[in-house]
Parts: structure tokens; sequence; C-alpha cells
């Protein structure tokens, strides 16, 4: 549904993204993610038409993204991350200069307006001037008029960003539900929310698409370290010593606090809890909680990106 | 010309709701009829000498007493006018970030362009509307030959156009409403007077000059003289500073 082929954009002289290629299949939901400046907005600005890229190719729904711009532009419904909105309209009349831009028929305009603020929860500011309203509604107003028309793709670059908890949550299940028979591509700060929303992530840094695969799959997979907390009643210096030792423990850290909390890196696939219980009770000590810890999408994503890129020149 | 009448829409919605389509009208509109209230004073102190004076009396002539001065300040008021009317079109837009609504939505860029201009033209026309009831009544009392007089207006709407073309153009390279405004006005007022160059510089340069002049080419339209080489002037160059926008427009995507 969405190809990307080898994309690089150049500002200036400076490049935004380089060869970055990916797919999307019809029906997806994609994640994107990437710290600031990495280039998703740049990818989206081109899937969307906004902008051409430098050299590579996008193509949407099989039609080039450059060649066949106005057709693909009738498929995308995009969200900017910025929320642009006509400040000095109400929303219904943004939204009906938005139905009537995208081409939707006439006799049908009202009820399809009717459809998109019944979805995005705005009865009860269609007839207030957009400028006016809270960034919640700013936001759900951006989201229906990128429904508007009912397209296939929906391309949102960070739909959350400014809400507040119970907004987001609807926004999240909006979106879900969207994802049946929308091809949802979305660009996200906020990793939990990736990895509860979206059936692939594809990380970007430093305009490079770095890791692509399921939420999950890129926990293992990247997963270098597995780790362990536990608590321990009485003196933990000996305890941090004798772990130390252990066969496949990799790293101690003693908790903040002074008390018996720690946590341990062990290789990955190893289970030693029960080796450790051992050498707790061992040492004559009480032991009062031992689990295992995964790996966050958090912990990964900053692996990822504070690794040293290994053929790179230095950029700002 | 895909997306042409939302956008037209949305470009008239915009300039009715806010406070400059109706302050520049109110300007506009309070200094033509200053204009045109002095001229007619004007022509009766003149009418009154003539009645004593049959030499005078024979020269005397509406369309060149009235009309010509009248519509010759109009197009300098219009000079005024037209920076402020355009000044937000694109620039506005760039601003806010909803130009990025307006490329990703499908409109083709030259419907973009066009639809922009035609509401200016289109508020421009209803300010306009508001000189005619001077000129009807002059019309009614003199009964002047109604020819010249829409000769006249169709010399300040093509003027307005011009006007219009350019300033759509300075509003598309810049975010900032005030340097787009200014560009504009020097842009326009530079080409008003470059025709004095004429007398000053030998020819070619001041012929060239004297050609590109907008006032040259207005004055055969104020006088009631329709030209077709005025004509093609007025229209190649709205023309070409659309077509420029297009291109900025091109180059501004490609930039990012």
């Amino acid at each position: 549904m969405i190809e990307a082929e080898g994309l690089t954009k150049f500002y200036g002289s400076l490049p935004a993204i380089r060869d970055v290629s990916f797919q999307v299949e019809k029906g997806e939901v994609v994640g994107f993610l990437g710290p600031n400046g990495a280039g998703k907005s740049t990818t989206i600005r081109i899937l969307t038409c906004y902008m051409p890229p430098t050299t590579g190719a996008a193509r949407v729904n099989g039609l080039d993204c450059f060649e066949k711009s106005l057709e693909v532009r009738r498929v995308v419904g995009y969200l900017p991350e910025s929320v642009p909105l006509y400040g000095e309209m109400t929303v219904t009349r943004f939204l009906r200069f938005a139905a009537a831009a995208k081409k939707v028929e006439a006799r049908a305009i009202k009820k399809e307006i009717d459809r998109v603020v019944d979805v995005c929860a705005l009865g009860k500011v269609s007839n207030r001037i957009i400028g006016h309203l809270s960034k919640g509604y700013r936001q759900r107003v951006g989201l229906a008029q990128a429904l508007l028309n009912n397209p296939p793709v929906l391309v949102l670059d960070e739909p959350t960003i400014g809400l507040d908890p119970g907004q987001i949550i609807e926004i999240r299940k909006l979106i879900q539900e969207l994802g049946g028979e929308h091809t949802i591509l979305l660009s996200s700060h906020i990793l939990p929310e990736v990895a509860q929303i979206c059936q692939r992530v594809m990380i970007i840094n430093k305009g490079q698409i770095i890791a692509t695969d399921s939420p999950s799959n890129l926990t293992s997979r990247l997963q270098k370290t597995a780790r362990l907390v536990i608590e321990v009643n009485g003196p933990a210096e000996p305890l941090i010593q004798a772990l130390g030792q252990l066969k496949g423990v990799q790293k101690v850290t003693p908790g903040q606090e002074n008390g018996g909390r720690m946590s341990i890196e062990t290789d990955p696939g190893a289970d030693l809890r029960a080796e450790i219980a051992r050498l707790v009770i061992g040492k004559g000590l009480d032991l009062l909680e031992l689990r295992a810890v995964d790996l966050s999408l958090e912990d990964i994503f900053v692996q990822l990106v504070t690794e040293e890129p290994s053929q790179e020149e230095p950029r700002s | 010309m895909k997306g042409f009448w939302s956008v037209y829409r949305k470009e008239l919605y915009s300039l009715f709701a806010s406070p400059i389509f109706y302050v520049v009208a109110f300007i506009f509109l309070v200094i033509s009829g200053y204009f045109f209230y002095s001229i007619v004073a004007y022509y009766n102190v003149l009418s009154y000498q003539a009645s004593q004076n049959p030499m005078m009396a024979r020269q005397f002539n509406i369309l060149e007493m009235i009309f010509r001065p009248f519509f010759l300040d109009l197009s300098v008021v219009l000079l005024l006018i037209a920076p402020l009317l355009t000044m937000r079109l694109f620039a506005e837009e760039r601003k806010a970030g909803t130009l990025e609504l307006l490329f990703t939505y499908p409109i083709s860029d030259w419907a973009m362009v066009l639809a922009k201009f035609k509401a200016v033209m289109s508020a421009f026309g209803i300010i306009l509307l508001g000189t005619l009831p001077g000129v009807l009544f002059v019309s009614v009392l003199g009964s002047p030959s109604w020819k010249p007089v829409a000769c006249a207006y169709l010399g300040v709407f093509l003027l307005g156009g011009s006007f219009i073309s350019l300033g759509v153009f300075t509003s598309s390279l810049t975010q900032n409403q005030i340097i787009a405004a200014v560009l504009s006005f020097g842009g326009l007022l530079l080409l008003w007077v470059i025709g004095w160059l004429k007398n000053v510089v030998e020819s070619p340069i001041g012929e060239v000059a004297d050609y590109l002049s907008f006032a040259k080419h207005f004055d055969s339209f104020a006088k009631g003289v329709l030209d077709s080489r005025d004509l093609l002037f007025y229209i190649l160059f709205t023309v070409f500073f659309l077509f420029l926008t297009l291109r900025q427009m091109g180059s501004y995507r490609w930039r990012g």
C-alpha cells in the first residue's frame, strides 16, 4: 500500500534522510519512531506529496507520489505534526472547506462531516471558532479533516501529542478501530503507545531506518541482556560480590536507597532465578522479591539510537 | 483546475471575515470620494466661469475634465491599497503552516494560485462598485457617452489585476505579511514612476522603461480609448506574475 524506495532528501547540503526504504501492507498499522530531527516528518511529508524527494521514489496504492501527486493525495488522509488549521473558521466551516477540497460530492458533504464529527467526538464544539479551541480539540479537528472522504491510507504525524491521558486513550482506541480497514502510518515519541497500537515498528535515527519489526520481536531480537530485580533483607554488600561471580551474570547494580534492592543483568536466555534464590538463602538473607524484568521498547529505543554509528560523519 | 472553487470560497470567507477588507474598502472609498468631490467642485467653478465666456465653454468636456482625472486619482489610491489586500494570501498560510494542508489536499498548484487571485479580484470588484454612485450621478446630470466610462472602468479593473498579481507573487516569497506588502508596494511604485526615465535617459533604455510604466498604459484607458496594446500589456503582466508565483510554489515545495 505504501512503498518507499531509497528515499533521500537534502535540505541544501544537509541530508535529512538517506536511503530510506520500507513497505507498509494494506490494513497494517505501522509506527514510526525516532528522536527529534531523525527524519520522521521529512519521510512523512514525502509520502503525503508535500515535497518531492531528492532521489528515490515513494508510491502509495501503486501510484508514484511525484508523478501522480493529485491521485495520491486523494487516497491519503494526513494529520501534520503541528496541526495547522484556519483559526478564523468554525469547525464546521473548516471541515466543509476540507471536504470540498477533497472532492466529497456536494450532496454528501453534510453527511460526511456529521460522520467525522461523530467519530472524533466534536459535536460539542462544531460551531465554535477553531482559534478558541483547546489543544485537544484542535488535535481532533485535525484528525477529523484527515478522515474526510474516508481515505484508505492515513498518515498521522504525532497524533496524540499534547493531549491529556483520557484523550490519549480515546485517540489510541480510535486509531486501533480505524486500523482494520485503513492502512495507517503514524509517528510518535511515546513508545508504549506504539507498542500498544502498532503491529510493526520502524525506528529511524539520523535519517536512516535502523530497525523494523513487530514490537515483541524487536524486544527479543535486540535484547542483549536479561534483567532481574531482587530485594533482600540484610547487608547487601557481600551478596553483590557473590552475585558478580555467578556464571552468566554481567553486571549488578545496587538500588539507590541503601536498602537491599538491586538489579542484575544476565546473559539473555540464561534463567538464573533459582540459583540466585539459593545464593541469597545460603548467605542467610531473607529474599523479599525476585522477578524478571522485560526490557521495554523504550530501553531498546535508547539502546539503538545511542549506539555509535559505524561509518558516519558527525551531523549537527 | 482541481479544487479551484473550494479554495476560492475559502479565500473569500477569510477576506470577509478579517477586518482588513473593511478598513481597506473604507479608506479607498473615503479617499476616492474626496477626489471625486473636489474634481466635481472644481468643474463647477470652471463651468460658472465658462457661462460668461463662450470660448471656454466650447472646450468643455465632462469626460476630459471629470472622468479622466478621477480615474487617474483612483489608480493612485489603488496603488496604496492593493498590497494590503494581497499581503496575507500566501504569507499567512506559510506562517500558520496551513500551506501544508493545501499542498497535501488534491488541489493543483495552478488552481490554488488562480483561486487566490480571483478571490482578491472579486473583493476588489466589490470595492470598485462603491465608486459607481458618484459616477452614475454625474452621468445622469451630464449624460456623457457610457462607452468611454466603461472603458475607464475596464482599465481600472485590469490595472487592479496587475497590481494584485504582483501582490500575490510577493506574498508567496515570505511568511511575513508586512514584508510582502512592502515588497509589492515598492515594486508597484517603481513601475508607476519608471516611465519618467524616458525624458532623462537615451533610448532604448528609456523606451523600455516607458513601455513598462503602468501610468502610460493607464492614461489611454482613462481617456476612454481602448487600445489593444495596453490591454495586452496588463494581461501579460498579470499572467507573468501569476506564473512566477506558480514557480515559487514549486520551488518552495522542493526546498521543503
